[in-house]
């Protein structure tokens, strides 16, 4: 007997999942503005004259790059209440758990784009008098973060799709509103069907403007490839 | 009041830990098994430009690529036998959602690596007077796969990050026997902890394995 | 003279509408070697990418020991890769990137195409490759990997990689350019010795001093036509015509007649 393929109740509880996808753009925005801040800071250690700071830098690096991102969230889960008293909350969780996530790999993008820029160029700013900060901000970044801007595209897609770990502390994003509806109306394939399609009508996109970004780039020179 | 960590009480569970982390090794090697051959195919019609199939192979890579690996789980898990009719266990339904989607990575990376090599050597195995079988399997793919070994590397630590997902459809891997532990002995931190330095030491060594490898072909070839 | 090998007529070749070659006529005969001259640009190695079909011909017939090459279809000829190949192992290629294959030892790089194209079993394709590589006086490399030797040294393997298949003819684009200078001597020491064995070889070259010792016949292109062809005496020392004359005045380096090499002291042992 073929299965009979009924779209009808989504039409229904669409306002659902607008919420379930409103809870994840929501994750994903925070998650990204901290990521990226953090990852600024170690991206910036892990260049940095200082031989304590760029150890820090690594280890925080490996040991979040090397841990499945699921166990981080899990362990902030239970951890975050431990330490400072309060409740545990999924949200929190997922923010501090994912925030951490992408600031480990937008670190090794920072560093990878502050190592892209020629030694010349360092050395002409210190030519000039300007200390390691100076020499970074004012000559260094501005450079670097242009050739970066593809390999933060992806790394936006990735957090996306990391979002999705958060159904298993039942924060509300897209995929546990789905996971809800699905057995309130017992109908997985339909529901899940609908999220891969959400999903991949959100993220395709956005993965072909990152491809278009780093080609128009590479053809006006100067591109970094990681 | 500051937390009385206690270690011991998760260290008797070790044993079942390190099962779950067998679990996930061999579905780790599961998924690659089957993105290994998936992959290569699909990455060598995609650098040879095979007429009709290389369109199939771009939408299959795209979709993948961007696809999210917890949806396809929960995907193939719930929606795939209402589908097929059939019954999947676990293990069969994460292979599937993880294995396809590592197989749209592997095709990107060795259709990369074929096109790192240089038209030389499609010349000289030409000039010799191979056929173009010949040519991938004997010149171009055993130095193609020399330079991505480092980086398929790295894409088994992805594969291995991504199996942990299983748990949430009750694959026994490590995440979910971490679950068990923790809900035994109620020490979900320490638990949890554990179960993350196991992970780490594992990916952190096939990260050295990579890393050393890379280096080695780089020295021998110039 | 005696038969021929390779015989090409009215060969044109065009990259869509730039024509490199204009019409080609040029005959090798057994034994012979013939060395193509000229300026960049003038179709030399273009020439010689269509005589082993690397580049197919736009117009023109190519005959190989008295066998026409592709198939006539209205006036013009067609090719079928999977023909060709055959046709490519009866013509021996050097490049000038020496282009071996670096996960293969030098041994490996002689035998595979013997192995899997011909057959050969590897015992014996193994003893005929020792036999090239000492012709070539670098046998003592076998077990090295490309990567160890020297430009001459690769570019002396890449040449008994193409004598393994036996060839009928043997082409040679440009085999020292992309040479160290002090290591142009030992390939051409190689190549001439080659010559002198009976090799039928069809050589581009800039070593004059090459052409003039070791070619039978000198062909001159210009702009996509043989423009004066000749013994090299001839042709090296009293050309005829203007361009050929422009172009060896050019050639300062070219100091005639070269002193005598003697094979066995140049080729390190």
């Amino acid at each position: 007997m073929a299965y009979e393929w009924d779209f009808a109740f989504l039409w229904v509880l669409w306002p659902h999942l607008l919420v379930g996808l409103a809870g994840t753009a929501k994750l994903w925005a925070v998650a990204l503005i901290c990521g990226l801040g953090i990852g600024l800071v170690v991206g910036i250690f892990r260049t940095a004259p200082s031989r304590i700071l760029r150890s820090i830098g690594t280890v925080y690096v490996e040991a979040i790059r090397n841990t499945p991102g699921l166990i981080q969230l899990i362990w902030f889960y239970y951890a975050i209440p431990m330490v400072t008293g309060w409740q545990a909350s999924a949200w929190l969780a997922a923010v501090v758990s994912l925030s951490i996530y992408t600031g480990a790999y937008s670190a090794e993008i920072y560093r990878a784009g502050i190592a892209s820029i020629e030694r010349g160029q360092w050395e002409a700013a210190r030519a000039i008098g300007f200390g390691f900060g100076a020499q970074m901000r004012y000559i260094v970044l501005p450079q670097a973060l242009m050739r970066m801007i593809p390999a933060f595209g992806n790394r936006a897609i990735e957090l996306a799709k990391a979002t999705t770990l958060a159904s298993t502390i039942a924060f509300g994003e897209l995929l546990y509103t789905a996971k809800v509806i699905a057995e309130d109306q017992m109908r997985p394939l339909e529901t899940y069907t609908a999220v891969t399609v959400i999903f991949t009508v959100i993220l395709l996109p956005v993965s072909y403007g990152c491809v278009w970004f780093e080609r128009r780039l590479a053809r006006r020179g100067g591109v970094h490839r990681d | 009041m500051p937390y009385d960590w206690n270690f011991s009480i998760v260290l008797q569970y070790m044993p079942q830990l390190l099962w779950g982390g067998l679990h996930t090794v061999l579905l780790s090697a599961a998924c690659i098994a089957l993105a290994v051959p998936i992959g290569v195919v699909l990455g060598v019609i995609r650098h040879q430009r095979v007429r009709f199939l290389a369109p199939i192979a771009v939408v299959y890579i795209d979709f993948f690529r961007t696809s999210v690996a917890l949806v396809l789980i929960c995907w193939c898990y719930y929606a795939l036998p209402i589908l097929l009719g059939v019954n999947l266990s676990t293990f069969t339904a994460v292979t599937i959602a993880i294995g396809l989607q590592a197989s749209a990575y592997l095709a990107e990376l060795v259709r990369a690596g074929l096109g790192s090599i240089s038209t030389g050597q499609w010349e000289a195995a030409r000039a010799l007077g191979m056929p173009g079988t010949m040519r991938l399997r004997y010149i171009i793919l055993p130095q193609a796969a020399r330079r991505m070994i480092p980086v398929f590397f790295l894409l088994v630590v992805e594969v291995v990050k991504t199996t942990t997902l299983a748990g949430i459809v009750t694959y026994p891997e490590i995440v979910y026997e971490a679950f068990r532990v923790s809900t035994e002995v109620y020490r979900p931190v320490e638990t949890f902890t554990i179960a993350g330095l196991i992970c780490f030491a594992f990916l952190f060594v096939t990260g050295r394995i990579a890393m050393r490898l890379e280096r080695r072909y780089a020295a021998v070839e110039r | 003279m005696t038969e021929e090998v390779l015989r090409i007529e009215g060969l044109r070749k065009a990259y869509g509408l730039l024509e490199v070659l204009k019409g080609i006529d040029l005959t090798v005969h057994r034994g012979e070697t013939v060395c193509l001259i000229g300026a960049s640009g003038s179709g030399k190695s273009t020439l010689l990418r269509c005589v082993n079909f690397l580049g197919y011909p736009t117009e023109g017939r190519i005959y190989l020991e008295g066998r026409l090459i592709g198939r006539e279809s209205g006036g013009k000829m067609a090719y079928r890769e999977s023909k060709l190949c055959a046709v490519r192992t009866h013509v021996g290629m050097v490049f000038q990137q020496f282009n071996l294959f670096p996960h293969l030892t030098v041994e490996e790089n002689v035998t595979i195409g013997p192995i899997k194209i011909r057959g050969v079993p590897p015992a014996v394709a193994h003893e005929k490759a020792a036999e090239q590589l000492r012709r070539v006086g670098i046998l003592d490399k076998a077990k090295d990997y490309p990567s160890q030797l020297s430009g001459g040294q690769q570019q002396r393997v890449a040449i008994a990689r193409a004598l393994a298949m036996e060839p009928s003819i043997m082409l040679f684009d440009e085999a020292t350019s992309a040479l160290d200078p002090e290591l142009v001597g030992e390939v051409l020491v190689a190549m001439r010795k080659l010559a002198e064995d009976g090799t039928t070889m069809l050589v581009v070259t800039h070593e004059l001093g090459f052409a003039y010792n070791v070619a039978h016949r000198v062909v001159f292109l210009h702009e996509g036509t043989i423009y004066e062809e000749g013994p090299p005496q001839e042709i090296l020392v009293r050309p005829r015509r203007p361009r050929t004359q422009d172009f060896l005045r050019g050639h300062t380096a070219f100091r005639m007649p070269e002193p005598e090499m003697t094979p066995a002291a140049a080729v390190d042992g």
